[in-house]
């Protein structure tokens, strides 16, 4: 009960301070926003919703690895986060409600393209219980992601300089905007140690019926992914904020 | 009843010594000062005690909890106020509170009832509304230290509670801190600040270059130096040309003629005043001002650290005071 109450009123202190501020509402809805008329007018009378899987994974990568890269260095920096590192909760805990907030925001960055394409065409082909799952893995896995980021930051700007050195060239690997196949063969490898890759296969799936892999390998593997990184967080965080002998 | 025991404590960062095998014990309901210049140990020491760092050698018990085993549970009995006011810049001094209450899994009734309290406790009831972000530094002091009782802790530890604030802000948390103590609650403070340690501490410990040099209570650590009795006194006329005669009149004592209106005897044994008040009155000379001189904290801390009193002073100015 006693982390049941930690858990919950971090959560709710982040969103009220950070993720319910005017400019992350705004920086939220206009990201994605300009993603998707980007593309729209890059391929006239293309299928808007083909492109969805890719404006989706990117909405939700781009809006849950900065936020919470940022938000915890930061915190870090105005040593607030000590207060966390101080309480009598356990680690796990607090990685959980930490990424907690981004995940919601991540979620709402991930139905920006989806609001916005429903005025211009039907969604009724879509399999919404399938994009909602692979949406939350998308956005926990890229929380996770920029959780690691912020463990290596000491500075705001480092946070924002090593998510774009990360999340750029995922974009090109993931198959978004070139197909895995088509990649050089030495670097489809890399392609396939990347989360959003099996994330927007199963959008691709879910959406427009196009994927490769199997969608429940593609969550197997998600899943695996999101404990694989919650580990290493909980690792680094231990390692490296908890002063080492 | 011990609450603090650190033994053969030490604390490398490469090949920097920042805590160098240090040993002490706080008493249950004791204010134990922990006083040393900037860069002497005193944070680094805090935060292996409250867990936020690990050792790298010996070990450290709180209410008899292994720290280094189980830091979450020595923590719930612990308030921690850090060298810096480190409060939520954008929420109001009420939800700060009620956010460190929730940390420790205090429900909503008794988190705003405690805060509302503690508010009224450190005089910022009208400010409790207001973000912290726009309190001055002696409120957000003031405010900080109230995050660090909202879970009643058993022990609190005050890393440097009244650097950089004003005058009056450090005394009402001075006072503060003494009521603390009234009401059962152990202290350890560390400061760089003499005059505060002595005043409001059982017990002080010098710390410098990372070792722990001395400890005790000030009469304890002021015998350390003081050996004998002096007491100087001040005339109405010119004694320079006494010298000899006050010599050999108090021959079992030292005379120093200080000026041409003082001079000081030192001696072994207790120094009473009547002789010599007698020996100038004979002479037709006033006596204005007998008084027996004592080291203060601040000569012993020099005499047994080796560190001027000038490199304390200089941190306070950086301090703000």
């Amino acid at each position: 009960m006693k982390s049941w109450i930690a858990f919950w009123n971090i959560l709710k202190k982040d969103v009220k301070n950070y993720y319910l501020k005017p400019p992350n509402i705004s920086w939220g809805i206009i990201f994605p926003l300009s993603w998707t008329l980007m593309q729209l007018i890059r391929s006239p009378g293309g299928s808007l919703l083909g492109l969805l899987p890719g404006l989706i994974s990117m909405s939700v990568l781009f809006g849950t690895t900065s936020m919470l890269a940022v938000t915890m260095t930061f915190e870090r920096s105005g040593r607030s986060f000590e207060r966390l590192l101080l309480a009598p909760i356990s680690l796990s805990t607090m990685v959980l409600a930490k990424i907690a907030g981004t995940i919601l925001f991540g979620l709402f960055n991930g139905f920006v393209p989806v609001i916005f394409a429903s005025f211009l065409i039907d969604l009724y082909v879509i399999n919404w219980g399938v994009v909602l799952l692979a949406v939350l893995m998308i956005a926990i896995t890229s929380s996770l992601m920029g959780l690691l980021i912020a463990v290596s930051a000491k500075q705001v700007f480092e946070a924002q300089t090593f998510s774009n050195f990360f999340r750029f060239p995922m974009l090109f690997l993931c198959g978004l905007f070139v197909p895995i196949s088509s990649l050089p063969v030495f670097l489809r490898p890399v392609s396939y140690c990347l989360p959003i890759t099996y994330g927007t296969d199963i959008l691709r799936g879910a959406i427009v019926g196009t994927n490769v892999l199997s969608p429940v390998l593609c969550f197997g593997i998600l899943l695996t992914f999101a404990v694989v990184l919650f580990l290493l967080c909980r690792y680094s965080i231990n390692r490296k904020w908890i002063q080492p002998a | 009843m011990r609450m603090v025991t650190v033994t053969n404590l030490k604390k490398t960062y490469g090949n920097l010594t920042a805590v160098d095998d240090i040993s002490f014990e706080i008493e249950k309901g004791e204010i134990f000062g922990f006083l040393g210049p900037n860069g002497a140990g005193k944070t680094s020491t805090i935060n292996m005690i409250t867990g936020l760092s690990r050792p790298t050698a010996g070990a450290i018990t709180v209410d008899g909890i292994d720290v280094k085993k189980q830091a979450k549970r020595a923590q719930a009995i612990m308030g921690i106020v850090p060298d810096e006011s480190n409060l939520y810049n954008e929420m109001d001094g009420f939800d700060n509170l009620c956010f460190c209450a929730a940390l420790y899994g205090m429900r909503k009734e008794e988190r705003e009832s405690r805060a509302r309290q503690l508010l009224d406790l450190f005089r910022l009831k009208d400010a409790g509304k207001r973000p912290f972000k726009a309190y001055s530094k002696g409120m957000r002091r003031k405010l900080t230290i109230a995050a660090a009782l909202i879970h009643s802790p058993q022990i609190l530890f005050l890393d440097e509670p009244t650097t950089g604030i004003d005058v009056e802000s450090s005394r009402q948390i001075r006072e503060l801190i003494v009521g603390l103590k009234r009401q059962g609650i152990t202290i350890f403070l560390t400061t760089h600040y003499i005059e505060e340690a002595e005043r409001i501490c059982d017990r002080i410990a010098f710390i410098a270059n990372g070792r722990m040099i001395a400890s005790g209570t000030v009469p304890e650590l002021m015998e350390r130096i003081s050996h004998g009795h002096t007491v100087r006194f001040v005339t109405s006329q010119n004694i320079q040309n006494l010298t000899a005669e006050l010599q050999a009149h108090f021959e079992e004592s030292k005379i120093t003629i200080q000026s041409d209106h003082s001079f000081v005897i030192a001696s072994e044994q207790r120094i009473p005043l009547l002789p010599a008040m007698d020996f100038l009155h004979d002479k037709e000379i006033d006596v204005y001002e007998a008084r027996e001189l004592r080291p203060s904290l601040e000569d012993v801390f020099v005499k047994l650290t080796g560190i001027k009193a000038s490199t304390l002073k200089k941190d306070q100015e950086r301090g703000g005071h």
